[in-house]
């Protein structure tokens, strides 16, 4: 990758937003540290995204960026740090309200975590069966309606073990968006997808944005991908932000490393 | 120079062996808090009702042929070898009572928690090892549902009702195929044959022994479990997490059984 091919606009990215810092923050993050063992991960990361705003996550694999994910749903406890989702510290929440507090976010995992042995529908229908009230009429036509809105309505009887990795990632968004969450986290939407179906992944991702006006966190090392969905990107490096703001921010930095992760090279 | 060697090897070998006493009681440890997790999600609502039906009928339907076979072909070993011996003793009529006491209070129940515990611990701790690695367990955590609850519970629970309803299939192909192997030798009408072999049973030589199956459930479900739930490492991990779940729970259902044996011998003889 060029700088040459950066400079040019990948694909349309008419739905932008400008970062509105009037708005509360629905995500947090305050001087958090993470180690696993003897490894240590995070170091005092702080962020900030604010309803509607999406902020992707750069960083070199092993860097941090899953796990941090990981911990502002609260699937791990931080060492250090306060993380706030909607105005709640998940760090010390009783499991009761720190499941009120995933109800409002969606995660798509990297390999989409579909369960294997429910089908596409069922999957998605998951969630609802579990913490709405619905009839089961009225389910099923919440589900297809998901699946519809990621093109994937035809294939709602297929386990997951007979779709592509990129139809895997469109039933893990439309499980995401079942509960209708207000904050959206991506952990690498587009690995290990060719170009073309990356690209339809970031125009979805794009397109839900508008219509919802989340709030997202895009882990990727997808820097085009990156550019197209997100408003700010923070780059990784060591467990550490390195840089954060606009892609016009990072590709103004004459750090080495910041041009060369833009850079490929 | 070479005493210091000698001294380097047992210092290496002191400290291997600790890493191995440290794991052991590490292991113990965390399966105790696996335990008293699943205590805490087992009584409380909402209960997973539907997905415990689905397992309880994944157990029952899978394990029952292997569990009639198993069972059938103890009844046919135990009347071959016991006849011979007792015909040298001058006690071949108490061929039926032999057969059926031993099946019932030892045979039956055993085996059908060894058979159970080689299918469906193997298929549990690789399941739920599955689930593990491809992050579909954070992916439900995620979704705001207990993992323990939905999967631990439910088949933990399904395992332990399952125990005593196999063992009874288990007990019932053992006495027929005995009774079979026994008139094959020599002609005997099944009614004597039971008549002979149950005179002389009492309740406390049934449900005791059967109803201890229902800790042999408990012990394949929560170790199967517990091996499929801290699965890591790919593939690889998947295996390790089946493999060591048939091999640990089929060891502590014998290392149980002793226990078990000798408490109902104090309380129900």
């Amino acid at each position: 990758m060029t700088k040459q091919m950066l400079d040019k606009q990948p694909r349309e990215v008419s739905s932008k937003k400008t970062k509105s810092k009037s708005l509360p923050p629905a995500i947090q993050v305050e001087s958090l540290s993470k180690s696993f063992g003897e490894q240590t991960v995070l170091k005092r990361i702080s962020l900030e995204i604010t309803q509607g705003e999406t902020l992707a996550v750069l960083g070199r694999s092993g860097t941090g960026k899953s796990v941090l994910l990981k911990l502002i749903i609260g699937l791990h406890k931080p060492d250090a740090g306060s993380i706030r989702v909607n105005g709640a510290e998940v760090t010390n929440l009783p499991p009761k309200e720190l499941n009120e507090v995933r109800k409002k976010v969606g995660f798509l995992f990297q390999q989409a975590a579909l369960y294997d042995s429910l089908t596409v529908e069922e999957n998605v229908a998951f969630p609802l069966r579990r913490h709405s009230k619905m009839s089961d009429g009225e389910r099923n036509k919440r589900v297809h309606d998901l699946l519809a809105s990621v093109g994937m309505d035809q294939d709602a009887h297929k386990l997951p073990a007979q779709l592509s990795g990129g139809m895997q990632k469109r039933v893990g968004l439309a499980r995401a968006l079942a509960l209708d969450p207000e904050i959206l986290l991506f952990d690498e939407p587009t690995a290990g997808l060719d170009p073309i179906t990356a690209a339809e992944t970031d125009d979805l991702i794009l397109r839900l944005q508008k219509e919802r006006h989340l709030a997202s966190v895009v882990v990727t090392h997808d820097i085009h991908g990156a550019r197209a969905v997100s408003d700010r990107l923070a780059l990784l490096r060591d467990g550490e932000i390195l840089i954060e703001g606009t892609f016009e921010d990072l590709r103004k930095s004459r750090d080495p490393f910041v041009v060369q992760f833009l850079n490929g090279s | 120079m070479a005493n210091s060697a000698t001294s380097i090897n047992r210092t290496g070998s002191l400290s291997a062996t600790g890493d191995v006493v440290v794991k052991f009681f590490e292991w113990f440890g965390n399966l105790g808090i696996f335990c008293a997790q699943w205590v805490r999600t087992a009584f409380t609502p909402p209960y997973e009702l539907r997905e415990f039906v689905h397992q309880f009928d994944e157990l029952g339907s899978k394990s029952l042929p292997l569990v009639a076979l198993a069972g059938a072909a103890t009844g046919i070993v135990i009347t071959l070898s016991t006849r011979d011996s007792l015909i040298r003793f001058g006690a071949k009529s108490l061929l039926p009572a032999v057969v059926v006491f031993s099946i019932l209070k030892e045979s039956g129940p055993i085996i059908t928690a060894l058979v159970v515990s080689g299918r469906a611990a193997a298929g549990i701790g690789a399941e739920l090892g599955a689930m593990k690695v491809t992050e579909q367990i954070d992916a439900m955590e995620a979704s705001a549902v207990n993992p323990y609850k939905f999967l631990v519970t439910t088949r933990v629970l399904a395992c332990m009702l399952m125990l005593p309803l196999l063992t009874l299939v288990s007990d019932f192909f053992g006495i027929l195929m005995g009774w079979i192997a026994s008139t094959a030798a020599e002609p005997i009408s099944l009614r004597l044959f039971i008549h002979n072999g149950f005179k002389d049973v009492t309740f406390h030589d049934f449900l005791p022994p059967t109803l201890k199956t229902i800790v042999f459930g408990l012990l394949i479900g929560m170790i199967s479990c517990f091996q499929g739930m801290r699965a890591s490492g790919g593939t690889e991990g998947v295996e390790r997490a089946a493999t060591n779940s048939v091999v640990l729970a089929s060891l502590f259902i014998i290392l149980a059984d002793v226990l078990l044996v000798r408490l109902i011998l104090v309380f129900f003889s």
